[in-house]
């Protein structure tokens, strides 16, 4: 007898709920600020024949939406072939390699086997940001890597508990190659600890409606998600659809490298198809596949939120490996821009792919980068070293319903930016200004949202600024008639000169001296529609409020 | 009033569709009233009650007052023009927020600052973290921005520096300038209602607070004149967020504390009520029409939160009581999604046009209309046939857009919508309860709100919650919150210091200086106490970590080990980790003084009178209920009637005017001293 429909919604909670539960006890007892107040932590359910993704918390951070399946994926490929040691019960693999179903190495996972009467029922698995893993640059935000081994310690799956007792042999090499390693324990038991929570719960759920039962209810619930997908995707008429988004460049070599995807709908699916895109770059801004696989993913849930993530939701997306790409990253080249910035554009270049189509739900390109500004250095008062981070928003794209919100999180994050007078307090700095970038959002009937215009002294000492960002060549792309949003600018103050980074939007290691100062003012997102068909009064708006001066107003809207 | 006096004593709270009112009488006698909100003037709304009640308003001692003025003016934007003043190059920050989203997923959504851009103001100023001036304040520059927001039509101002919860001088020497020119008193210091640092969240919660003042302060004043003149002799109070009152004298100084004064008054009850039957530690479960709020009761306390959110990106932090809301009320709406799989919420028919069983235009099944199927709601209507037709109308819908597609019948659609509906409160009031480190299972669920007594049961049984305590007047505790509640003062005082080097001295002076403080304003107060307490506690922390972890103290002189120890032990406690490796921060010692008011007999809430002497004597019919698929014939008692010591095994529906109780199969009822119905999940079978 076919499982009801009821018991299936059931269970569809049941399992959601054992995610949600990791993600906050994930949350609750990390230690890093990364992953207790920016969440940049997942935690999901994944089958134990291939890894496939049975469910994941709904609070994750959107860029992990599919990796950790690869990664799950490749670690039992390699259990079964002798690469990697067997596991047995309470056993917690760690993994960060980025070539193994990754992101980039500050992202370390970690997968438990989850067994019932002996035998491997599913595996549970988490990922989270680490503050450090080694390499060149404490962060490991490096913009002019180009090879791995400088962007930090890569480590393939190991056991790092064994049977549920940690190995300080592993852990203590682990602790050599890491800054600041002395706090990484409390991440490491609250990663474990997330995990020993889901498995507590996923056992109440298995005692209360039996294995058999719930089996087949994933089973059924893979089906029903790939029907409702494909649903969602029935609107969209069959025929090629393409999308184009541009990196300024690779930190390295100062050229732009092109995402060119074309989209094709046909017998009820979506292929995604990247092969005209650049080949593999020198600097960090290769994405890995498993990043690139979830980028679209987390793409088509920013275009239908209301379809769960699962392995089935996925089915009829049809992802065409984009070998010889920098899209396909292979060991050893440098990925450390791919889970921030690649990611976001690979969006980018799903939305406007696919808003001629869906111009209901998808919107004009979003700001699309994290805007990581790392400034690491010497603070004498203090007698210290610092590294201080300061992650920006920027606007988002307008769209159907209404203007796109002003400094808004990057596409695949969720987390907050750190307050002004924190970054005070703990880093010699003084900021003259955190402000709304006037003029940043794209022009349209729905016009983007507005990006951010800080700027921020150094007071004391000396410290080296380093910029992973994007949209510096190219600002985020305006649809359906839209303009496109201001691009990325960066201006280093020295000594009263103005130095702009020859890549725009990338470059590391900038020195400065007390009284030097960084401006950065980051993307507005790109406009929506006709703006002469943009209402006057909320354009006469917007000059009142100083948001567009009357020129730049009149020249754009008409 | 003099103290000792016996006066009656008045609680009344505006909801959003219904002001409420609980009279306690001099005689021990009680008078309820339930009339519409007035939401324009809610003092028609509180008169119409006092009316409805038959106060005599010169003999009532003292009346406590709930409201939704300013909780409405926020969410709706209806908010007095005001101004900011603020730090050169920061004006923006209350546009910019944290650079958030309101949901995960969707790349859509929008945000409404307080104060619009062309209203804030910069003027040269500047301090650094540690409090050193960096740049002077630029005063002529203060006196020309006051006079622009004048002539710019501002009833109120905001004076927001950078740091100044490090150093308050530039403000307070702004507000010297400021007050100077301004014709009212409406001018909120950033720093004033708590000083912390975080440009966004103290700016916000002063642009609220000033933005709601002059709204709150013409309505107490109106509502003050309106009750004089009927004889009313002295003060009104005010709930705040805190679940303490304060004189309607000053409680527009600090108007953002008044925004969760509704929902802070139901927690006060139900830990007032929690505590006289003996069940101190609670879960409270208020559903309503469009969402459910929860709480969390422990020891008779009810949790306190330093950083509530109203609404996406709307922080308001001064301490009040954290309650969370959760997704679905009565008219969440349930539908069959494109997987084919049954959806409850988010969507809501909201109060207009409501669930289809409100015959206001309504055509998508909710959750009342699937329990008005199931025969465990009596529709709102007159007269049996008007019953009878929306019964039919709402079994019609239930049939066709989720039995058809379900393969199910109206009844088992029905089912099925209560049975996802419960699973999804249940794991939201779970998260809720882990999020505040606390297992479900070691609480009571308390169930109020019209529709809450209806799936407590349900809910206690998924949560493994062992009990539901289910007070007399489910409907009207918010009111009964102000009868009840107690004067408070809260105090937070930022160290921030490694236990290690902590000066111990120093945290016990400012114990000392907190306690004094509140008794001080507490005395001030014309009002009958018993007694004045307080309560200690520290916020800690492992060195690195961002999170805090509040650690509750038995006395205000603890010493360097015993803090240790304690936060250890709640550490554990809470995340089952120990991490001897790292040390220890103590960050913010917070102190609650709390004036506390004579005890309250609440069985008199049910008139005594009108109890009968056996169960069967409250019998009002038997029904047919589905429950599991099967229909029974379920007992139907009248609150009111049913004897103080009643014991009922479910299943049984008693009902009463602000409320329907499910007592499901297997669970069995028992009516305390106080009058409140305690339901043990599967008590039936301890026969």
């Amino acid at each position: 007898m076919p499982i009801d429909p009821i018991t299936l919604s059931v269970i569809q909670a049941g399992l959601q709920q054992v995610c949600d539960e990791m993600d906050l006890a994930f949350s609750r007892a990390a230690f890093s600020p990364v992953i207790a107040e920016a969440d940049d932590r997942s935690d999901g359910i994944y089958s134990a024949a291939d890894g496939s993704l049975i469910a994941q918390g709904a609070r994750g951070l959107p860029v992990f939406v599919g990796t950790m399946q690869y990664s799950t994926r490749t670690l039992i490929e390699m259990i079964a072939d002798g690469r990697v040691a067997a596991p047995k019960p309470d056993d917690i693999y760690i993994v960060n390699d980025p070539y193994l179903g990754g992101t980039h190495l500050m992202d370390v996972r970690f997968a438990r086997p989850f067994y019932r009467d002996g035998r491997i029922y599913c595996w549970l698995s988490n990922t989270g940001h680490w503050p450090d893993t080694g390499g060149a640059v404490p962060g490991g935000f490096s913009a002019s890597a180009t090879a791995s081994e400088q962007e930090g310690l890569r480590l393939p799956p190991v056991r790092l508990f064994k049977e549920g007792v940690l190995d300080r042999e592993i852990y203590s090499i682990i602790c050599s190659n890491i800054r600041v390693a002395d706090q990484r324990i409390g991440d490491v038991k609250a990663q474990a600890a997330a995990l020993k929570v889901g498995e507590a719960r996923l056992n109440d759920l298995l005692d209360r409606y039996g294995d058999d039962v719930v089996s087949e209810a994933i089973a059924e619930l893979r089906i029903r998600a790939a029907e409702q997908m494909r649903a969602r995707i029935a609107d969209i008429p069959d025929g090629d659809y393409r999308g184009i988004a541009h990196i300024d460049s690779d930190g390295v070599v100062n050229e732009p490298l092109v995402i060119d995807l074309t989209v094709t709908k046909a017998a009820g699916d979506l292929t995604f198809d990247f092969a005209r895109s650049s080949p593999p770059c020198m600097g960090p801004m290769n994405s890995v596949i498993a990043t690139t696989y979830s980028s679209v993913y987390l793409a088509m849930r920013h275009i239908f939120p209301d379809v769960p993530i699962s392995a089935g939701a996925f089915e009829p997306l049809h992802i065409i490996r984009p070998e010889g790409t920098f899209l396909d990253a292979h060991y050893p080249r440098p990925v450390s821009g791919c889970a921030a910035e690649v990611s976001q554009r690979i969006a980018e270049a799903v939305f406007a792919a696919l808003v001629t189509a869906l111009p209901d739900q998808v919107t004009a390109a979003p700001a699309g980068t994290s805007g990581n500004f790392a400034l690491g250095g010497h603070d004498p008062a203090r007698g210290r070293d610092f590294v201080m981070y300061q992650i920006s928003g920027g606007g988002y794209g307008g769209n159907a319903d209404h203007d796109g919100l002003s400094n808004g999180c990057s596409t695949i994050g969720i987390s907050k930016a750190p307050p002004v007078e924190i970054m005070e307090q703990a880093f010699p700095v003084l900021y003259h200004r955190y402000a709304l970038h006037e003029g940043s959002g794209g022009a349209g009937k729905h016009r983007g949202g507005f990006g951010l215009d800080y700027e921020v002294e150094l007071l004391r000492g000396h410290a080296k600024a380093s910029f992973v960002m994007d949209h510096g060549r190219f600002g985020p792309q305006g649809v359906l008639g839209g303009g496109d949003g201001a691009v990325n600018r960066v201006e280093v103050w020295r000594d009263g000169v103005c130095h702009v980074p020859e890549h725009l939007s990338k470059e590391q290691d900038i020195s400065l001296l007390p009284g030097d100062r960084v401006r950065v003012r980051t993307p507005g997102g790109g406009g929506y529609g006709d703006p002469r068909q943009r209402d006057p009064a909320l354009v006469a708006e917007d000059v009142a409020l100083g948001r567009y001066t009357p020129e730049d107003a009149a020249a754009k809207f008409g | 009033m003099s103290k000792g006096e016996r006066g009656s004593v008045v609680g009344v709270d505006v909801g959003g569709t219904f002001t409420d009112l609980v009279m306690l009488a001099g005689d021990g006698s009680v008078r309820l009233a339930k009339v519409p909100s007035t939401l324009d003037n809610q003092a028609y709304g509180v008169l119409n009650a006092l009316d409805q009640a038959g106060a005599d308003l010169p003999s009532v001692a003292l009346i406590v007052h709930g409201t939704t003025t300013t909780t409405n003016a926020v969410l709706e934007r209806k908010l007095s023009k005001t101004g900011l003043i603020t730090t050169k190059g920061f004006r923006d920050v209350l546009e910019l927020g944290r650079r958030t989203r309101p949901q995960p997923y969707g790349m859509k959504g929008t945000f409404r600052p307080i104060i619009p851009r062309d209203l804030r103001l910069e003027v040269a100023e500047r301090s650094l973290a540690d409090g050193a001036v960096h740049v002077a304040l630029d005063e002529g520059a203060v006196s020309d921005a006051a006079r622009e927001l004048l002539a710019k039509g501002c009833e109120a101002v905001v004076i927001h520096f950078l740091h100044a919860y490090a150093n308050p001088a530039h403000e307070r020497r702004a507000a010297e300038i400021v007050a100077a020119i301004w014709p009212n008193d409406h001018i909120t210091l950033g720093h004033a209602l708590l000083s912390e640092s975080r440009e966004y969240e103290r700016g916000v919660t002063a642009a609220v607070n000033a933005s709601v003042q002059p709204l709150l302060q013409r309505y107490v004043d109106r509502l003050a004149r309106e009750l004089a003149a009927r004889g009313y002799a002295h003060d009104v109070l005010v709930m705040n967020g805190n679940g303490g009152m304060v004189s309607a004298r000053i409680v527009a100084r600090e108007a953002a504390k008044t925004v969760m004064s509704g929902p802070a008054s139901g927690v006060m009850a139900a830990a007032y009520t929690g505590r006289r039957a003996g069940v101190p530690d609670l879960l409270t479960y208020d559903m309503g029409g469009t969402s459910t709020d929860v709480a969390l009761i422990r020891g008779a306390e009810a949790a306190v939160s330093n950083e509530i959110e109203i609404e996406y990106a709307m922080p308001i932090h001064v301490p009040m009581v954290d309650v969370r809301t959760v997704g679905a009320g009565g008219g969440s709406i349930a539908r069959v999604n494109a997987a084919g799989l049954l959806e409850v919420g988010p969507e809501s028919a909201g109060a207009d046009p409501g669930p289809i069983c409100y015959g206001k235009g309504g055509q998508e099944p909710t959750i009342s209309d699937a329990n008005l199927l199931l025969g465990r709601l009596v529709p709102p209507v007159k007269s049996r046939t008007d019953a009878d037709k929306t019964r039919a109308v709402v079994e019609a819908v239930f049939t066709e857009k989720l039995g058809k597609p379900l393969g199910l019948n109206a009844m088992q659609a029905a089912e099925a919508v209560i049975r996802i509906a419960n699973m999804k409160m249940a794991g939201a009031i779970r998260m809720v309860s882990l999020s505040l480190g606390a297992d479900p299972r070691d609480f009571a669920l308390f169930a109020f709100g019209g529709a809450g007594p209806l799936h407590a049961s349900a809910l206690a049984r998924e949560l493994g919650v062992p009990r539901v305590l289910v007070p007399c007047r489910p409907g009207i505790t918010n009111a009964l919150g102000c009868v009840v509640a107690d004067l408070r003062h809260d105090f937070v005082r930022t160290v921030n210091q490694p236990l290690d080097n902590l000066n111990v001295d120093e945290v016990h002076a400012i114990f000392a200086d907190q306690i004094a403080t509140g008794r001080a304003l507490i005395e001030a107060e014309p009002i009958d106490l018993t007694g004045i307490r307080h309560i200690c506690s520290v916020d800690m922390q492992f060195i690195g970590q961002t999170h805090l972890l509040r650690v509750p103290l038995d006395n205000p002189t603890p010493d360097r080990a015993t803090l240790q120890d304690l936060f250890e032990k709640a550490y554990f406690k809470r995340f089952r980790v120990e991490l001897d490796e790292i040390r220890v921060n103590l960050v913010n010692v917070n102190c609650s003084v709390i004036g506390e008011r004579p005890e309250l007999d609440l069985s008199t809430l049910i008139d005594p009178a009108g109890r009968k002497a056996t169960l069967a004597g409250a019998l009002m019919e038997t029904r047919s209920v589905v429950f599991d698929g099967e229909a029974c014939e379920t007992p139907v008692y009248w609150r009111d009637h049913l004897p103080l010591d009643a014991v009922i095994d479910g299943p049984a529906i008693v009902t009463q005017m602000d409320t329907t109780i499910l007592i499901e199969p297997g669970d069995r009822a028992i009516g305390d001293t106080e009058g409140n119905l305690l339901i043990t999940v599967g008590g039936r079978n301890a026969d």
